[in-house]
């Protein structure tokens, strides 16, 4: 369509034999991108002006942040560990759900195309639905609390570790699959002794990953009820003590780039 | 004893190291276990369960199809045009960070700054600039605009990075064995080499900036969040229903394209 519109240009080499080059699609790109750009600005109201004479204000939020308050230190310890608790909880038993579901969802493993789609569908619906949403959900199924966010961060690292691990598997070299079915052995001894030991570390490493990210999620549950630090994160942000939230924001931090350290150290080695 | 059983005899033993791991992690799930308490589940969170399944499967049609300023159509365009600006915003801001954070580009600790900004930056959860950037713009879409693309600095900025620290200097000593000038060699030698990269960075970001840009509407920065919330805490969950519905069949759809043209920008 597009080579139509703007026909290739011919070159003719020394040689005598002509080329056709086509024409660089860049353009028709550029411009696509800004049509898009000028309509989304219409579409949010976006204006320079407001930014550059407001934006202070933004700075000057942060600034108040600064130095954090250190006696807020002692309020934050117990939200903190319920986030890490939530986190972990739901990941352990998320990253255990994630296998089965998993195992269900490739097509090299079960045979019946209608469970593989079935799983993969669920896999994509859960995923697609943000964690905020989920957590809201549960707030309302399970009561406000960490069970909640627990459930969310379930639901999520079902669907993440779910969907990797099943690509993985689904790419696993079959031949020594088939070899120990040949023997006899039923599907599933097959599947652990032949698939599981390929499959594994990129488990453990996605599952690890996942469980980093979590913590960030986590961190924000609270903002709908669902407990942990995003509870008094929201208060601090409401009372407009930005003090308190700059602390906050501080041990959320250190905690967040510890755990990333030590998981990070342990993807390294299993790979 | 045979050769295979040599062989298996002779594989390393890290039992010890595995059952430590393991008694750690077991440890670390029963210390989580105290995080659930479940006395807090009402009698009514079944019944309530009950009623969002049925919502989910019995979604308010009329809110999901028709072209009012309500409707789910327009408060999802709303919410793409949150993420695709908040991603050109963030693609922008983070191409000179990521010049400053690579460490074959300006000196050590330049670099070392640079990137604790930058974790600094993407630590901050999405709905905190949220909260900051209503207090700067009033709420509506430009708040959640500029949210977006200030929490897509972080990432963008570090995988621009990887790309930068692997640009192929050889490239580079041809062109200026060739005499080429310092802009016809950022021209021709950096920037077809990092463009894709950059493209294809993007396009992931902006495929997740949905994601973000959805929820942003709880702090009500715009976009569909809010219309979901409030449509929550009245127990309207048709009205719920219709708009989870719309929200993941866009993103899907969003998802679709976006794996299509970065297998081609991968492809090249």
């Amino acid at each position: 369509m597009y080579d139509k519109l703007f026909p290739p240009k011919k070159i003719v080499l020394p040689s005598g034999t002509t080329v056709l080059q086509k024409r660089s699609r860049t353009p028709l790109i550029l411009l696509i991108l800004v049509v898009c750009t000028v309509l989304s600005a219409d579409f949010t109201g976006f204006s320079f002006k407001l930014l550059f004479t407001r934006i202070h204000q933004f700075f000057t939020i942060v600034l108040a942040m600064i130095p954090p308050d250190w006696s807020s230190l002692s309020e934050i310890w117990t939200p903190l560990l319920d986030t890490i608790k939530m986190s972990l909880l739901g990941s352990i038993i998320g990253a255990g759900i994630a296998l089965p579901v998993a195992v269900a969802a490739s097509s090299n493993i079960i045979q019946s195309k209608v469970i593989t789609f079935i799983s993969k569908v669920v896999l994509s619906l859960l995923r697609t639905l943000p964690t905020l949403v989920s957590a809201l959900i549960a707030t309302f199924v399970f009561g406000l609390g960490t069970m909640a966010g627990t459930v969310a961060i379930m639901l999520f690292t079902i669907s993440y570790v779910g969907k990797l691990l099943y690509e993985q598997i689904e790419n696993v070299d079959m031949g020594p699959f088939e070899a120990m079915e040949s023997l006899g052995m039923t599907r599933l001894q097959a599947f652990r002794f032949a698939v599981m030991p390929q499959v594994l570390p990129g488990y453990i490493s996605t599952s690890l990953y996942c469980f980093e990210g979590n913590v960030r999620y986590a961190a924000i549950l609270g903002f709908v009820g669902a407990g942990g630090i995003g509870l008094i994160l929201n208060e601090g942000i409401g009372w407009r003590d930005y003090p308190a939230v700059g602390m906050i924001i501080l041990v959320l931090i250190v905690t967040v780039t510890l755990i990333e350290s030590i998981s990070e150290h342990f993807r390294k080695k299993l790979i | 004893m045979n050769t295979i059983e040599k062989q298996l005899a002779a594989a390393p033993r890290n039992q010890r190291y595995l059952w430590t791991i393991a008694a750690i992690v077991a440890v670390l799930f029963v210390w989580s276990l105290t995080a659930v308490n479940l006395n807090q589940i009402e009698q009514s969170g079944l019944k309530i369960a009950k009623n969002i399944v049925y919502g989910l499967t019995h979604p308010d049609t009329e809110l999901l199809f028709n072209v009012s300023k309500q409707s789910v159509l327009y408060l999802l365009l709303q919410t793409v045009a949150i993420a695709f600006l908040g991603t050109i915003v963030g693609a922008v801001l983070a191409v000179p960070l990521a010049f400053l954070a690579a460490s074959n580009i300006v000196p050590k600790p330049v670099s070392w700054v640079t990137r604790l900004v930058l974790i600094v930056i993407r630590t901050v959860p999405a709905l905190v600039y949220g909260l900051m950037f209503i207090r700067v713009t009033g709420p509506g879409a430009f708040a959640g605009v500029l949210t977006v693309g200030l929490t897509s600095i972080g990432m963008l900025a570090k995988l621009y990075v990887d790309a930068i620290e692997e640009l192929d200097t050889r490239v580079l000593e041809s062109m200026t064995s060739v005499g080429c000038t310092t802009f016809e060699k950022i021209r021709f030698g950096i920037v077809p080499q990092l463009l894709s990269v950059f493209m294809s960075v993007m396009i992931y970001r902006f495929d997740m900036n949905m994601r973000e840009a959805s929820i942003l509407g709880m702090v009500s920065a715009g976009g569909i969040g809010a219309p979901l919330i409030f449509a929550m805490r009245s127990y309207k969950w048709d009205q719920v229903g219709s708009i989870l519905i719309g929200l993941v069949v866009f993103i899907l759809i969003i998802e679709y394209f976006s794996n299509r043209v970065r297998a081609k920008l991968v492809k090249g």
